[in-house]
């Protein structure tokens, strides 16, 4: 019978018509700046580096060994390594950009990172007057503590701290054998 | 949509070069043809699914040319693939065929395998597999609503579909960090091991899935307006369909047994028992029955593996995230997309870039049969036969 297809369509329709006002679980709006749905734990958006302690420029776990700088797919990174007056290295970036409209969130400085100094934010309300400058953090806006990434990644944050804790162990423990030295590579001499 | 009438008696006294053929005023089998009428459809047409364009030249409502012109999304994937290190190119693939990143993760990844001889952990084997029907379900949702879409349901069945796959995206979210662009197959593995409860949450996604499919099939399969635009639409025979390597859906509709996961049985899939479902007439009905039936497959699959998943490492410890420099050689990697086959083509000189970088695209191997199907059909049409090839124009430009 012709017809009869688009009567069971119709039929449908109706059924989840009624269903979008009545069922509990489909009534799912969330009227966004006041309310908010709760994070994901693995949810990333924009990189941020973190910081041991109460001092964000000292406590600053980069050493400025611009492994991520290398590794960025897009590009969005630049590091400057700090030196003294006479031009030694001090394991410490003088400069730290992250051109946030450029970056493309794929996570690949955090996994390269041999200091766990990079971590994903997951702010997303970044909107800006300005998209040149604005977008563009230094290292003054890209610091956060380190009870912060605990905050947003308590499960990583917690393994990330467990791993430091036992590096630091193996290295006070053996002091005469400094050869055996922790995987990574260190920064670049001069 | 620009028109531009095109009297082939003026055409013909020199003027402008032109670069579309002029056709005579006879049609071959000695029909007379009116004025020819050539539209740009494209690249801003919304059912084109993107920036993709049609110079279709018609007689009055009746395709007699159809020109397809892609680019515009052009992005050189493949040479900047060879100018960053293998591991850079990961995030680049989510980008390919952005509805599907973890299947073009998975395809990479196993090329890259292949390439530096790495063994993937049972677990990590598991959620890939999981990853990727899931991405199956939802890329064969959505096509069905946008299809239906271009066929002038507007909203409707396509809200349904998303509504679906909200909640795939959903788990996607907990598990790589973001909806879309995952990013997270690593050589040798994958990134993050699964959340708590992530298992529980996904069983219980593809444990109410089939009372969506058949909501979905009530609302559409035997719907006569759709039977009447899809069937006999669009037809593409077997053997052109081999000649022309289409793969995919496209080709099992056209009634070609032909399904990676079993050719190839790559990952695991040798240890699951799915069936593959094929099309007889090679229509756009049959590419619409031939996706709803997979997704329950998928399912199957799916259901299987969540249940057998094992504990255990994801990722090969082996493998080095930084300055990975695979042997030199060459490697192939391939996988069944949910649009086809979609391979990957790695050649290493033992640096840690690779020196050639090659895509085979599900989506633009099958966009190159267009014209043939839409020959003789109507404008209206052309944009159902579209919609049925399933594009996305980030995998035919790259």
């Amino acid at each position: 019978m012709i017809g009869k297809g688009i009567a069971k369509g119709f039929i449908e329709t109706a059924r989840n018509f009624v269903g979008s006002y009545t069922e509990e679980s489909r009534l799912v709006t969330v009227e966004y700046p006041e309310e908010r749905l709760p994070q994901k734990e693995n949810a990333r958006n924009f990189p941020f580096l973190v910081y041991d302690g109460e001092d964000a420029e000292k406590g600053l776990r980069c050493v400025a060994c611009k492994i991520c700088e290398k590794d960025c797919p897009p590009q969005c990174i630049y590091i400057v390594l700090e030196r003294d007056e006479k031009g030694r290295p001090q394991k410490h970036p003088k400069v730290f950009d992250i051109d946030v409209s450029v970056c493309m969130s794929c996570q690949i400085c955090v996994e390269v990172c041999p200091f766990e100094a990079i971590k994903m934010d997951t702010e997303f309300e970044l909107s800006q007057t300005d998209r040149f400058d604005g977008l563009l953090l230094d290292k003054h806006q890209l610091a956060k503590s380190n009870e912060y990434y605990h905050k947003l990644h308590p499960t990583e944050a917690a393994a990330v701290d467990a791993n430091l804790a036992a590096e630091k162990a193996k290295k006070a423990a053996p002091p005469a054998p400094s050869t055996a030295a922790p995987p990574q590579p260190a920064p670049a001499k001069t | 949509m620009s028109t531009s009438v095109l009297k082939p008696d003026i055409a013909e006294g020199g003027g402008a070069a032109r670069n579309y053929e002029v056709l005579p005023k006879l049609s071959p089998t000695g029909e007379m043809q009116g004025d020819l009428l050539e539209v740009s459809m494209g690249p801003q047409h919304p059912s084109t699914h993107g920036v993709f364009r049609m110079d279709v030249v018609l007689d009055g409502e009746t395709i007699v040319k159809l020109k397809p012109v892609f680019g515009y999304l052009h992005r050189n994937h493949e040479k900047i693939g060879e100018n960053t290190t293998y591991l850079a190119s990961m995030p680049y693939t989510d980008r390919l065929d952005y509805f599907c990143s973890l299947t073009n993760n998975w395809a990479y990844a196993l090329s890259v395998e292949k390439l530096g001889g790495i063994q993937v952990p049972e677990r990590a084997e598991y959620i890939r597999v999981i990853t990727a029907e899931l991405t199956r379900l939802v890329n064969h949702t959505c096509l069905a609503g946008f299809l239906l879409m271009d066929m002038g349901a507007l909203g409707t069945p396509l809200m349904y579909a998303f509504r679906e796959r909200e909640k795939i995206l959903d788990l996607f979210e907990a598990l790589t960090g973001a909806r879309m662009m995952c990013n997270y197959m690593r050589f040798g593995g994958c990134r993050v091991d699964l959340p708590k409860g992530w298992l529980d949450q996904a069983r219980q996604v593809v444990d109410e899935y089939p009372a969506f499919l058949d909501e979905f099939e009530n609302l559409l399969t035997t719907n006569e307006i759709l039977l009447a635009r899809t069937q006999g639409v669009g037809t593409l025979s077997k053997e052109l369909a081999i000649n022309a390597s289409i793969s995919g859906p496209m080709l099992r509709a056209s009634g070609v047994n032909y399904d990676i996961r079993k050719v190839d049985k790559y990952g695991i899939y040798d240890r699951f028992d799915f069936r593959i479902p094929l099309g007889e007439h090679g229509d756009v009905y049959d590419r619409y029955m031939v996706r709803i039936l997979e997704m329950r497959e998928s399912l199957k699959i799916l259901q299987k593996a969540l249940k057998d998943i094992p504990e255990g490492p994801i990722i090969d410890p082996k493998t080095k995230l930084r300055n990975f420099r695979p042997k030199a050689g060459e490697a192939y990697g391939r996988i069944e997309a949910p649009k086809g086959e979609l391979g990957f083509y790695v050649i290493s000189d033992g640096s840690a870039n690779p020196y050639r970088y090659r895509v085979r695209p599900p989506s633009l191997i099958n966009l190159t049969i267009l014209e043939d199907m839409c020959i003789g059909q109507t404008v209206a049409d052309v944009v159902v036969i579209l919609g049925s090839v399933d594009i996305v124009l980030g995998e035919v430009d790259r």
